[in-house]
């Protein structure tokens, strides 16, 4: 390709995988100047999926070879013991770190990382940021790839570090979450964990742990699990087929509180009226969760709960449970993301929902920005909303993993042609969305968009065993936009995807 | 330009099928097979099929 060479310094916010590539595909475009990467976590970038799966269980006690990445690999594993002092801590997090970790290539070996600080403030026209830790960096380019985080649930209860109540989306989560498991793993009794939210990191998690011999229920007011993206049919095969592997779901209910220690003693006991005073100053931080008081979704926060115990097995949701109390000794909250833009307040962007770009992923200028501030802004990964002419006009944030290479390449192209001053056209950018979730047997991979489907046709297999191979097309106004497999055979994935290119190319 | 894949952390996703399919194949038992001497002029897909890989196996050795 016969970019420009380009100098100016390129500040890349965020050190993720968005960013990771954003700086190899910048040098790949003739970028020459210096690039930054500025990153909130104090880790050089890694890959985020196995931190609710292979990381997760990683050694852990009831992780058999399977349950780790790689079970034979004695060498790089000693020392991740059943010790719970800060040392083994480091050691661990060293060890994790270095199985996740991104390989850079030799194109960004003089990239600069600036990792631990967070970007707290933007000033696009003055081409400055500023950093949490005090300092100011000035760029000539600004790529946005600051991602999500998670999103917390604002009920009352026991917070914070040592409450029992995790997220999963840094491996410093995965670290926090796995020091819990491991302890509550030592008990007579199979820890009871609860997974808040039965999206595709909730099926994750809660199949993970479930092999770790952890006693699961995940919580999902929705309906079935994953049901907005896979539709009802298939959503439902797979709670079946997860329930028969013994999590137990409870959906159309949602979380109202948790209950703290002290409060119900270890869980068991059914709570007494006190035990429901759930604003008092008894729920500071410093406690630990012992129970998860769902109530019916249509009315979160609603009527004062009454205690009642919740039988063990499958249940459906409905007012009877109102009130009733879920004893937890872990709970994982995975009720979708936050994106990281705050940073960038006031610079005019509109930052409504991740940063609002355009097609070659350039950052749209607001009312109250000059377009030489705007134009040098690009976003990158799962914080950019870009619309995709493979399906339509409206500007979407995409949640994939494959979504931060895909949009790095042309964002990188976008940046170094103004700053060349030479605009390319390089034609629309539609990148097929794809993603896979391994769920303990199962293996889902998709391709499109099926959350936009209208329509949804099993194409094959029998929803009463997924295990043995389901494919389900999704359809919009007539028009296949997805394919979701389940455990197909990998072999059919370039015929599948194919398809959906061939159905939607059209679009473009 | 060589391609090796370690197979202690592949498990078979095929990204790497998709993104680089001149280098890489699943077979018919769902396994990966790849070629382990592309030709240079493939050092491209050899690069994207290395960034698809979820589970990160796959390293190019110059």
């Amino acid at each position: 390709m016969a970019h420009p060479s380009t100098a100016g310094h390129v500040v890349i916010a965020g050190a993720g995988l968005g960013g990771l590539r954003a700086a190899e595909q910048l040098r790949a475009a003739g970028h020459a100047g210096p690039l930054t990467v500025i990153g909130a976590e104090p880790h050089l970038p890694y890959n985020r999926p196995p931190l609710s799966k292979e990381l997760l269980a990683h050694e852990l006690p009831g992780a058999g070879p399977g349950g780790s990445a790689n079970g034979q690999d004695g060498n790089a594993q000693r020392g991740i013991g059943q010790r719970g002092n800060g040392e083994t801590a480091t050691a661990e997090l060293a060890v994790l770190h270095e199985r996740i970790a991104f390989r850079r290539r030799a194109s960004v070996a003089d990239v600069g990382f600036r990792l631990g600080t967070a970007i707290v403030a933007a000033d696009l026209d003055g081409r400055r940021l500023s950093l949490g830790d005090g300092a100011t960096v000035g760029f000539d380019g600004l790529v946005v790839a600051t991602g999500l985080r998670p999103r917390r649930l604002g009920v009352p209860g026991p917070a914070g570090p040592g409450s029992g109540r995790h997220v999963i989306r840094t491996l410093d989560d995965c670290l926090e979450l796995r020091a819990d498991l491991r302890a509550q793993l030592q008990s007579p009794r199979a820890p009871r964990v609860v997974v808040v939210g039965g999206g595709f990191v909730g099926c994750e998690v809660a199949c993970t742990v479930s092999a770790l011999g952890c006693d699961v229920t995940v919580i999902e007011p929705a309906g079935p699990p994953m049901l907005r993206v896979l539709g009802d049919e298939l959503a439902t095969a797979i709670q079946r087929h997860h329930e028969r592997a013994g999590i137990r779901f409870l959906t159309g209910v949602s979380v109202l509180a948790y209950t703290g220690l002290g409060h119900t003693g270890l869980g068991h006991a059914p709570l007494d009226h006190t035990a429901l005073d759930l604003t008092g100053p008894d729920h500071a931080r410093g406690r630990r969760v012992t129970g998860v008081v769902v109530g019916d979704s249509a009315e979160p926060g609603g009527t004062e709960p009454a205690a009642t115990d919740i039988p063990g097995g499958p249940i459906s949701g409905g007012p009877a449970l109102a009130g009733a109390v879920l004893p937890a000794d872990i709970v994982v909250e995975a009720v979708g993301s936050v994106p990281n833009t705050e940073w960038l307040a006031g610079t005019g962007l509109d930052i409504s929902d991740g940063v609002l770009v355009d097609n070659s992923l350039a950052a749209i200028p607001g009312t109250t920005s000059t377009a030489a501030g705007g134009t040098l802004v690009v976003a990158v990964g799962d914080v950019a909303r870009f619309p995709n002419p493979l399906f339509d006009d409206i500007p979407r944030r995409v949640e994939h993993w494959s979504m931060p290479t895909d949009t790095a390449r042309r964002a990188a192209a976008t940046l170094v042609g103004r700053l060349a001053g030479a605009v390319e056209d390089t034609g629309p950018f539609g990148p097929i969305p794809s993603f896979w979730s391994d769920q303990g047997e199962l293996r889902l991979q998709s391709f499109g968009s099926p959350a936009l489907a209208d329509d949804i046709r099993l194409a094959e297999g029998d929803p009463g065993e997924p295990r043995a191979g389901l494919l389900a097309e999704y359809y919009r106004g007539g028009r296949n936009v997805g394919s979701v497999a389940v455990n197909l055979p990998p072999s059919r994935q370039r015929e599948l995807r194919a398809a959906l290119a061939a159905a939607t190319a059209t679009a473009v | 330009m060589r391609i090796s894949v370690d197979f202690t952390i592949c498990a078979d996703h095929g990204q790497c099928a998709i993104a680089a399919p001149d280098i890489f194949r699943m077979d018919d038992e769902g396994h990966l097979a790849f070629a382990e001497y592309p030709d240079d002029a493939r050092r491209s897909e050899a690069e994207d099929a290395a960034d698809a890989c979820p589970e990160q196996a796959i390293t190019i050795i110059d």
